[in-house]
């Protein structure tokens, strides 16, 4: 019987695969918010030059990617593995993005905890010793996920004041087995949880419970409390989520958090009408690589616990009167001083 | 195994109910929004009439114009600006079947004249068109029975 | 004219109520206006849409339910005079220029105007 490196659902990796460097590109729209000034690259077009909106996310995809590999002098070839994925039906995004940089390719789809998928199996990979180096990237883009998933852009339909504003930005995260200063300590892979919200304008909300239980799972798998990590950090719950995860949070013997934040509530600021803030693959991608891992970089954080929620529905579901399924994904990120 | 959660599902449903709706608010909007659309197409209808056409003719000329508003209106990019703002009042008047239309229309150039724009403009007001038709026909049906 | 008042309140009216339909139920604005349409023509063939035409003017023909009148109207008038056949010929017999109007209009703003962000 071999010792595992698992305790529960959450993974231990035994070396501390780490996040050398990332690179983000963000639309428009982000590039005015509160966060603004900091992300890598800005793009004034939402068509990144291309003539259709499916084809602007692939090239900002591009983007990403490229402007990791320019940041830390890599050539694809020095690249093991590419993890990555998008919001888009088959995520061709991200097919399309592996497709430009000839590389083993693994695509994934978690809805917008996609980065949390990608992260962890780029751990694993370097943890087991099948790779150096790794990168990781996920995008959205807002009309791409609204001609998908709502209806046509220019429909007049009304949105409720809950409803989020899908992030148009993508971020390519090179993880390698040494170097840089965060590293992945542990992991812990969520599982779906469904309690019944039905309106897909509410996607924050459905979230929730599943972020909830990956957080209360972490925390009993590690034997830590809540103020052992120094900021709990959510994807994209935005505002509305943000707060009700606090009462949840509260409900289930956790008391007050005063450590919990989330990328959806940050990156918009409320004169941006962007509802309850951001959401899609994004968000926690690109408020990650050029806030937080700064942050962690330079000391002001230590140890963060990041917990990337996805909602796993589709059109056709939602059409067949059903629930919206959640699943949260949570990352020990510390800061590495060797 | 994932840690069980206390609260029920039922429980946090209700915990979740939006506090932040304006039902009121949003009523009034939609009533003036439309009463004034409605109002507009009176106001084009009886100066049609002083050209000539009876009531039937210009009642279809205005909606003819309302149609083309709406759908330029929709093409410049303003009606979904108006549909957030008044909600039903944008999405009721005829003004709101054509933005329909056109949107989608617009939306599905992408993939091209005929099988994007051609095939998919009718994806968000096609149902009014069947249930319109579908009824009538009962109607009809109906009618020629009695 | 107090057509001009009819024709906001009565237009307004359908709205909001229409408004709160969507607040209120997890319906969509597809099935608010496909509700509005059969209603439209279930007033028609009751003989009431009639009335409210003459008391409230676009206040009721601007409304997608005057969709349901006019297609209900343009059947029961060639049932009358041509009987069976009526049924299949006389629906687009009036709603047919608005149809027109809307998949011409459609499809040349898609060949000039570009979606906006």
């Amino acid at each position: 019987m071999i010792n595992l490196k698992k305790t529960g659902d959450t993974v231990f990796f035994s070396t501390t695969p780490r996040i050398f460097s990332s690179f983000s590109v963000v639309g428009k729209k982000e590039g005015r918010g509160p966060l603004g000034s900091i992300f890598d690259y800005i793009s004034q077009d939402s068509l990144f030059s291309q003539n259709t909106w499916e084809k602007a996310e692939m090239e900002m995809s591009k983007k990403a990617v490229q402007g990791v590999l320019d940041k830390t002098n890599l050539m694809p070839e020095d690249i093991d593995f590419l993890l990555g994925g998008d919001l888009l039906n088959q995520i061709v995004v991200a097919n399309f993005v592996a497709r430009h940089f000839q590389r083993p390719y693994l695509g994934l789809f978690g809805a917008c905890a996609t980065l949390g998928e990608s992260l962890f199996l780029g751990s694993t990979l370097l943890d087991g010793d099948f790779g150096d180096q790794v990168i990781a990237f996920v995008s959205s883009h807002y009309q791409t996920a609204e001609r998908q998933y709502r209806t046509p852009i220019e429909y007049g339909d009304q949105y409720p004041p809950w409803k989020q504003w899908t992030v148009t930005g993508s971020a390519a995260f090179l993880l390698q087995k040494e170097g840089g200063s965060v590293g992945i300590t542990q992991a812990t892979v969520g599982t779906v949880l469904d309690w019944g919200i039905i309106d897909t304008n509410d996607l924050g909300g459905a979230m929730v419970p599943a972020a909830a239980q990956t957080i209360l799972t972490n925390l009993e798998d590690t034997g830590r409390s809540p103020g052992d990590y120094d900021l709990i950090l959510t994807g994209d719950l935005g505002i509305r989520g943000r707060d009700l995860l606090r009462k949840l949070l509260k409900k289930e013997g956790l008391g007050e958090l005063d450590n919990l934040n989330d990328c959806g509530a940050r990156i918009f600021a409320p004169d941006q009408k962007a509802g309850s803030g951001g959401s899609g693959c994004a968000t926690s991608a690109v408020v990650l690589s050029s806030y937080y891992l700064p942050r962690l970089e330079k000391g002001d954080l230590n140890r963060i616990l990041l917990v990337v929620t996805g909602a796993l529905l589709n059109p056709t579901t939602s059409l067949q009167g059903e629930t919206i399924p959640g699943i949260a994904h949570a990352l020990v990120l510390e800061r590495m001083v060797d | 195994m994932p840690r069980t959660l206390k609260t029920e599902a039922e429980e946090f449903r209700q915990m979740a109910q939006p506090q932040n709706r304006t039902p009121l608010r949003n009523f009034l909007v939609a009533f003036a929004v439309g009463g004034l659309i409605c109002f507009g197409g009176q106001v084009i209808q009886e100066i049609i009439m002083v050209f000539g056409p009876d009531k039937d003719t210009a009642s279809m000329i205005v909606a003819i114009v309302l149609i083309v508003l709406g759908g330029i209106f929709t093409g410049l990019g303003w009606y979904d600006e108006l549909g957030q703002f008044a909600g039903a009042g944008a999405a009721v008047p005829i003004t709101g079947f054509a933005n329909a239309v056109v949107s989608a229309a617009m939306e599905f150039r992408q993939e091209g004249l005929v099988l994007g724009t051609g095939a998919r403009m009718y994806s968000v007001a096609g149902p009014v068109l069947t249930f319109g038709v579908v009824t009538a026909f009962l109607i009809g049906l109906i009618r020629a029975l009695i | 004219m107090e057509v001009y008042l009819w024709a906001f309140l009565i237009g307004g009216l359908i709205c909001g109520l229409g408004q709160l339909f969507l607040e209120y139920t997890p319906y969509l604005p597809g099935h608010l206006l496909v509700l509005l349409v059969v209603s439209g023509a279930v007033l028609s063939a009751l003989g009431i849409y009639e009335k409210l035409i003459e008391l409230a003017g676009a206040g009721v023909t601007v409304p997608v339910s005057n969709f349901g009148n006019i297609l209900a109207q343009g059947v029961i008038f060639e049932v009358k005079r041509d009987g069976m056949i009526g049924l299949f010929r006389g629906i687009m017999e009036i709603a047919g220029g608005g149809l027109t109007a809307t998949i011409v209009i459609g499809f040349l703003i898609s060949l000039i105007f570009r979606t906006k962000e």
